[in-house]
């Protein structure tokens, strides 16, 4: 059993009660530097775990209670190259997140790296468990910690109101997913995953579907999937930066990696023959997404807020490259999370930059005050077009891996889904990269179609005259880093490898149960990027720069009589976004509802 | 949306939702007749490998040990965010002065003295009370009880000072860098135990105590101990939130009279 | 009636939703999300029964009588913790919320909307 495999979970967590226990003693300097340092040990051991995990998954067993004649006694880890690298790329943002806020950030005392310690602790684990209720374990874990460092400004209301919207619609969807694991308890009488999977049989019954529907649902309001969306907007308008890039670049990722690993071991064993209803769902679910999110982002300006449409956006591509049920498909979606939420994160964390040198993130009010920022311009404007998926960013080796798979199986339609959120959502980066790092935008049209502005007061001390190099340093190594994968040669292969390690669920049983050797699986030749692929990300990517000038000059339509269907969607597109609690519960029961129905009649009534 | 306009999408969804709730819970074996290995083979072996009659405080801190570790830490990371939330900004520092006598001073709005007789029960329960939380804690593996039970049955032994209405002591009580200490204490007591496990047996929480007899009071080895550190966690955390609450209240019923 | 607990913990889900979205004060909201959690402490619960069964604690009973389930009610300890941290964390943030904005009520914030 490996040592090494507890350790992701324990070192942040231990640092975490020694900061709390010497809150009072510890000065600023040893809080942060203990914190960093834990993150980066827990970093280095996750990479560590992914090298060891590439042929055979890692696997622990708690307690030392190994599995006896195929039932399960105790919790084990079950460590394979998706979930470690997806450990380590938590850790890499938390560093991110952690630099950052070095020096000028406002922590009270050492609590708020209590906090990022104990919110990096649960993501490991949650990437990392083979345990069903553990993983449920986790996600509160993952939830307490988030709620708190949402609410971190409690001096304003907005901020309050943000935090609680979070934090309802994702306790409702945590009782979900355990409403969904008593119901797959009852019938199987395991809570191993593996186990589960093994003992569910080979056809879906009543109980099976509603247990897929409610603990996919739950997470799947984590990830900010339609119509379970509607917090997360608020939920980044007020949180403070660097919880922002934790949020949309891993947390809200690791939803949709949870639905995904939940499906492939336990689910797909009753699914097979029923896999084409599963995936007309999620590809209708996660294009509504990903186009809803691409136009809300473009009409927002609060820079936060925009950006966490984008992330709704690409989230719905996420889903739909898992909801192709394909290994190209799945290693597509593991590059495209690193790419795009290296990304992000930059992009936040310059937002942040922005909010500590001019104290505002509002795209009208910032216009032109960037122009002295050269370094930090760049580090936008690439981020801009990272998010468009321009070929030589890893989000582009992704995306041209999910169309692969949606060519080969005839759902070449999703190309324009794609083409349409890299359009808008880059479009909406690129037009306030313009806007405030250029000065454009001067006409009356050039505004953000009527969008509320939304107070957002400093978060950090001392009025910034300059820019700190502990904030500008995270946000350009994480899109240069961004360049390096899109540009390394065995990034595809090795995503490629992985996913199809974490389909194979009769193997991953084997070894979880009776430590069988998995036979190694070989992923076929190396892939290339063809000639359409790369034609269409160049043509999304001046797609979006097209738009993010169009809007930013004086030829941008204003409300006349040819454009009012269209701001008349978008208002009422907006105003179901109403910030109003009642709303987004009762949307969630809807989305719930739905779900179930659809997948019941598409599974039972053909 | 309009208050009648969401009523009505809610109750609808709502229909369906019970209904594809009703139609998976018909798939799960009567009330009554459970059928599952887990639960079985857990009871038949528990008492012979871990030494304990308490077979629910076997599977939580042996068993299944890693999720009530991830479960104190929930507890412990709400508390801090408690904490954090609940905090004091630099308006409220302006007030430091009133620190001192915490109760209200305005005539109208005071809080009613509480009889003596309330005073007296109180008082005299708090003694009882802490012996009948750490009995609770001790027994844990042998009776139903535990870490977590008898926890929050000590940390309600502060809150009846303050309902005596004695808040000086109540501070004192929970003078607050000890009970900080003692929480971050039992929950890096509980990764530590794990450690252990990890360093001399090769995994974590392993248990690597002597087991002792089954029905003494130090039998189950490690489940003893974690039994106490989670006792203390639990104690010490929720005596930081009562404190954290109750502080923030009485400073918004002093801010109500400005 | 051997279905009638699930039918309660199901009832009980759909009433705290219920509870939660016609809702006028944040406080009430969280005690009806705290509605919502027991409809699971229900579900388990009810799981878990063996009829005639006994608590699956073997102080002076011997080993190997028919006993209930002791993980779900393992998992419930988990699940009643959690929902008293969330609960704690909510009224935490409601309470601020009263002290800045003067008002528990939903309906009357405004600022994140669009």
């Amino acid at each position: 059993m490996s040592l090494l495999a507890p350790l992701p979970v324990v070192i942040p967590l231990s640092t975490a009660a020694i900061l709390a226990a010497l809150n009072k003693f510890f000065s600023r300097r040893w809080s942060e530097g203990l914190s960093i340092l834990a993150t980066i040990a827990t970093g280095v051991i996750c990479g560590e775990l992914l090298l060891q995990s590439r042929m055979q998954p890692v696997i622990h067993w708690f307690g030392g209670w190994t599995p006896r004649a195929g039932v399960a006694l105790g919790i084990s880890f079950v460590i394979d190259p998706i979930g470690a690298g997806a450990a380590a790329f938590t850790s890499l943002l938390v560093l991110a997140a952690l630099v950052f806020s070095v020096h000028y950030f406002e922590t009270v005392g050492t609590l708020f790296h209590v906090l990022m310690l104990g919110f990096l602790g649960a993501m490991c684990g949650f990437a990392l468990t083979g345990d069903l209720f553990n993983l449920f374990v986790f996600f509160e874990l993952m939830s307490a910690s988030g709620f708190a460092l949402c609410g971190y400004k409690v001096e304003e209301p907005e901020s309050m109101q943000g935090a609680l919207n979070f934090a309802i619609t994702n306790t409702v969807g945590a009782f979900l997913v355990l409403s969904g694991i008593g119901l797959l308890y009852g019938r199987t009488g395991a809570l191993n995953m593996a186990q589960i999977g093994r003992t569910l049989g080979a056809s879906p019954d009543g109980l099976i579907i509603t247990a897929f529907v409610f603990i996919m649902a739950g997470f799947f309001i984590k990830a900010a999937v339609i119509p379970f969306h509607f917090w997360l907007a608020d939920a980044h308008a007020v949180a403070p930066t660097p919880v922002c890039v934790l949020f949309s670049g891993i947390m809200v990722e690791l939803g949709i990696y949870a639905v995904a690993r939940i499906y492939w071991v336990i689910f797909d064993g009753p699914f097979t023959t029923h896999r084409w209803a599963l995936r007309e769902l999620l590809l209708a679910v996660g294009a509504i997404t990903a186009v809803a999110g691409a136009v809300m982002c473009f009409a927002q300006r609060h820079i936060k807020r925009l950006l966490a449409f984008s992330t709704i956006s690409h989230v719905g591509l996420l889903t739909i490259g898992f909801g192709l049920l394909k290994a190209g498909a799945l290693a597509g979606v593991a590059l495209y999370v690193v790419g795009h939420g290296m990304i992000k994160a930059a992009l936040f964390l310059v937002a942040g930059l922005l909010l500590h040198r001019y104290g505002g993130v509002d795209e009208l009010e910032l216009r032109g005050r960037g122009r002295e920022l050269r370094a930090t311009s760049i580090v936008f404007l690439l981020g801009g077009l990272g998010l468009a998926a321009m070929p030589g960013f890893a989000t582009f080796v992704g995306e041209s891996a999910i169309m692969d798979a949606a060519r080969s199986m005839g759902q070449g339609w999703l190309r324009a889904i794609f083409f349409f959120s890299a359009a808008l959502t880059a479009g909406a980066v690129l037009r306030v990269w313009g806007r405030v790092f250029r000065g454009m935008g001067k006409g009356k049209q050039a505004q953000a179609a009527g969008a509320k502005h939304i107070q957002e007061n400093r978060e950090t001390r001392g009025a910034g005259h300059n820019i700190p190099a502990v904030m500008f340093a995270p946000a350009a190594t994480l899109v240069l880093l961004a360049v390096l994968v899109g540009l390394a040669p065995g990034a595809h292969h090795a995503a490629r490898t992985a996913a199809l390690l974490m389909q194979g669920r009769t193997a991953y049983q084997a070894r979880v149960l009776e430590s069988a050797w998995i036979p190694v699986v070989s992923s076929g030749q190396e892939h290339a990027p063809m000639g359409a692929g790369l034609a269409w990300s160049f043509a999304a990517t001046a797609a979006a720069l097209g738009l993010a000038w169009l809007s930013l000059s004086r030829y941008w339509p204003g409300k006349n009589a040819l454009t009012r269907p269209l701001t008349g969607a978008v208002y009422r597109l907006r105003a179901i976004h109403s910030g109003h609690i009642g709303d987004y519960v009762a949307f969630l029961t809807f989305g719930v509802a739905a779900y179930g129905v659809i997948l019941a009649f598409l599974i039972e009534l053909r | 949306m309009k208050r009648r306009g969401r009523l009505i999408f809610f109750l609808l969804s709502a229909a369906a939702f019970a209904g594809v709730y009703l139609w998976g819970l018909r798939g799960l074996p009567a009330v009554g007749h459970y059928r599952g290995p887990y639960g079985d083979v857990l009871n038949r072996v528990a008492t012979y490998e871990r030494h304990v009659t308490d077979i629910v405080t076997a599977v939580n801190f042996d068993y299944r040990g890693f999720d009530t570790l991830g479960e104190e830490f929930i507890l412990f990371m709400s508390v801090i965010g408690g904490s954090v939330l609940l905090r004091r900004q630099r308006e409220e520092e302006k007030g430091e002065h009133r620190d001192d006598n915490l109760a209200d001073e305005s005539p109208e709005r005071q809080a009613p003295q509480p009889s003596d007789a309330v005073r007296v029960l109180t008082l005299g329960l708090v003694g009882p009370l802490v012996v009948f939380g750490l009995y609770i804690v001790a027994h844990g593996q042998l009776t139903p009880g535990g870490g977590f039970q008898g926890g929050v049955i000590l940390a309600t032994a502060p809150l009846l000072v303050y309902l005596a209405g004695d808040l000086k002591k109540f501070k004192q009580i929970t003078s607050h860098t000890l009970v900080e200490v003692g929480e971050a204490v039992g929950a890096g007591g509980y990764l530590g135990i794990g450690l252990a496990g990890l360093i001399m047996g090769g995994a974590y929480l392993r248990n690597v105590a002597a087991l002792g007899q089954t029905g003494n009071i130090n039998s189950g080895g490690t489940i003893a101990l974690i039994n106490l550190a989670t006792g203390l966690e639990v104690a010490a955390g929720f005596v930081l939130l009562l404190y954290a609450f109750l502080e923030q209240t009485l400073e918004i019923r002093l801010r109500g009279e400005k | 009636m051997s279905f009638f607990p699930y039918v309660v913990a199901a009832w009980l889900f759909v009433i705290g939703l219920y509870g939660i979205v016609t809702s006028r004060n944040f406080v009430h909201l969280v005690i009806c999300l705290a509605v919502l959690q027991s409809s699971t402490y229900v579900l388990l619960l009810s799981i878990g029964y063996r009829a005639g069964g006994t608590a699956p604690v073997f102080a002076g009973v011997p080993v190997g009588t028919p006993a209930v389930d002791p993980v779900v009610q393992a998992l419930m300890l988990t699940d009643i913790v959690v929902e008293a941290t969330v609960v704690a964390l909510l009224l935490a943030l409601a309470l601020q919320l009263q002290k800045h904005a003067d008002t528990l009520d939903p309906d009357k914030l405004k600022a994140l909307e669009g």
